[in-house]
């Protein structure tokens, strides 16, 4: 069984991010960039299938600029088989939309043929929320989104997914397309050896050109601002006088 | 302008208070119309959504394949009504967001995930990097497609009687099967739309322990919600966790017990009412964003306060 794992490079996890004061969005330049963590543990899934033995070959790919390489690396470094960066943009500005995402993807989908595509459920940039989704509607596979636990076996997968008042178990026919939730797995550190083990490893180049999508985004964005920073309140010294407050100053307690 | 709202059925009953929110956020736009999804006792769903003020039709479509919400069948029907519309819109909640975005993808248009305003009928606001930035975006799309985050919304009151109407079922596309739901069936108000939560994060150190938490709750009938830690640890349910990953909650009164408020966890709840934490650490990101802070040992704390209330 052969996977795609799409990664994304975005602003690393712990960076507290800087809205710029012009509106014209948050800053990303001199500030760590990592692999979406969504992606990191669609990747580790993948790993785990290959060491399982229920997978044979694990592609990762990332739509962006050069610097994608890095995180493609970082891919190959976890165990990802071979990569393959479509050079989108020149511009790390550039937040490419999720359905140009997907139509990339769908194109790469379509070269490599692969059984699943298991893809992180947001980027923690956009927080979207949707490029998974769409690429499903786009091949017109089945989905499962939000995946807690995923069991491979006689041609599809059963997927456990994290909903609103619990969890849903599905059975989803192959090939299809999982995203990820956090509780699916954690991923493991890169050793050293693996990261020189994947330097060695194919990395392939593709432009736009190459696969014929068109980036026009549909969305233009006016402006990016800080959200309203809520004052902080006042110190209680006592449960007693919590309640007091709750009931005679605030009134959400009667 | 037209709106197609896609209602969330949940174990086959209208989520009646996620339809409301999502009704009064769009109402503004032009007639909308409420979609209805499932297998069987769609009658009750419709006959609910037909109440709520500023419907003008609801569309009711009942077929085996549309049972428990399978985000294919689903898709392909509401790609089958669409024309005519102007905007397809559902509450930002597990059934939209797995739904909307196909559904967009089946149509060419881009999914505007999260809205928090919606400023005209081509401009939305939405909170990117975890609600640290928000973000406002026009769409160039002839169809906007679009989820709501129902925090941000009033529920649309009862008071209307829109007709009901039939519309054929799409061909079962087959791609996926429902095997089994594990809901937790429970007496306490739903998270999303409680006026009140408590919830608990690390500081409590146990499973057991939280149950403090839930007596507390209880007490002032309120929904119990967790941080990302407390469930990660096994303390609580995951879908109990309140941030940016998990529920997004905007109540009258949010009491935050043992958690730090790492960020993630602060874009779930800051548009709370009236933040109450109660935390031993005197420097926790949480007693910046609180209107009343405790500083002190929640394990005496939190049992004074539900034999006090």
């Amino acid at each position: 069984m052969k996977l795609l794992v799409p990664v994304k490079r975005v602003v690393d996890y712990n960076v507290k991010i800087r809205v710029n004061p012009d509106g014209s969005g948050v800053e990303t330049s001199n500030v760590k960039m990592s692999m979406n963590p969504f992606d990191e543990i669609a990747l580790e899934e993948a790993v785990r299938m290959k060491e399982k033995g229920v997978a044979s070959e694990i592609v990762a790919v990332s739509i962006g600029t050069q610097q994608a390489k890095e995180t493609l690396r970082t891919a190959l470094a976890l165990g990802a088989d071979r990569a393959i960066l479509v050079d989108a943009t020149s511009d790390p500005k550039q937040d490419i939309e999720p359905l140009s995402v997907a139509k990339i993807l769908a194109k790469i989908v379509a070269e490599e043929k692969p059984d699943l595509v298991i893809a992180g459920k947001q980027a923690i940039d956009n927080d979207m929320n949707a490029t998974g989704q769409m690429l499903a509607g786009l091949l017109g596979w089945g989905q499962a989104t939000f995946a807690s636990a995923i069991e491979i076996s006689g041609g599809s997968a059963t997927v456990t997914r994290e909903i609103d008042g619990g969890l849903q178990i599905l059975k989803v026919a192959l090939p299809a397309v999982i995203t990820t939730d956090l509780r699916l797995n954690e991923p493991r550190y890169i050793s050293l050896p693996s990261i020189m083990k994947a330097k060695k490893k194919p990395l392939e180049e593709k432009t736009l050109a190459d696969l014929g999508v068109d980036l026009t985004p549909r969305l233009r964005i006016v402006h990016t601002d800080e959200p309203k920073q809520r004052s902080a309140g006042m110190r209680v010294g006592s449960v007693d006088e919590l309640i007091d407050k709750l009931k005679n100053e605030a009134g959400v307690l009667s | 302008m037209t709106v197609l709202l896609l209602a969330e059925i949940s174990q086959g009953h209208l989520v009646t208070d996620h339809v409301a929110r999502a009704l009064s956020a769009v109402s503004a736009l032009g007639e909308v119309d409420v979609l209805i999804a499932t297998d069987q006792g769609g009658a009750d769903a419709a006959a609910q959504a037909a109440k709520l003020r500023g419907v003008r039709k609801v569309l009711l479509c009942e077929a085996p394949c549309l049972a428990h919400g399978l985000a294919e069948p689903v898709a392909a029907l509401v790609k089958s009504v669409a024309e005519g519309y102007s905007h397809i819109v559902a509450a930002a909640a597990t059934y939209g967001k797995n739904i909307l975005p196909r559904v967009a993808a089946l149509l060419d248009a881009m999914v505007i995930s999260d809205v928090t305003a919606i400023k005209d009928g081509e401009t939305f606001e939405r909170p990117v990097y975890a609600g640290n930035a928000v973000q406002q975006v026009v769409s160039s799309d002839p169809l906007k497609i679009f989820t709501v985050r129902t925090a941000s919304f009033q529920p649309a009151p009862e008071g209307g009687s829109a007709p009901v109407e039939l519309v054929s079922a799409p061909a079962d596309p087959n791609l996926s099967t429902w095997v089994e739901d594990r809901i937790v069936v429970t007496e306490r108000p739903e998270l999303t739309s409680a006026k009140r939560v408590v919830s608990g994060g690390r500081g409590l150190g146990s499973k057991e322990n939280f149950d403090a938490i839930v007596r507390l709750a209880d007490k002032i009938g309120a929904a119990v919600g967790a941080s990302r830690a407390a469930v990660d640890l096994g303390y609580a349910p995951n879908d109990w966790q309140v941030g940016q990953t998990g529920k997004i909650v905007a109540p009258e009164l949010y009491v935050a017990v043992g958690i730090s408020g790492a960020i993630q966890h602060l874009a779930g709840m800051k548009d709370s009412k009236i933040i109450v934490a109660i935390n031993k650490d005197e420097d926790a990101p949480i007693l910046k964003v609180a209107d009343y802070a405790l500083v002190g040992d929640l394990f005496a704390i939190v049992p004074e306060l539900s034999k006090k209330l």
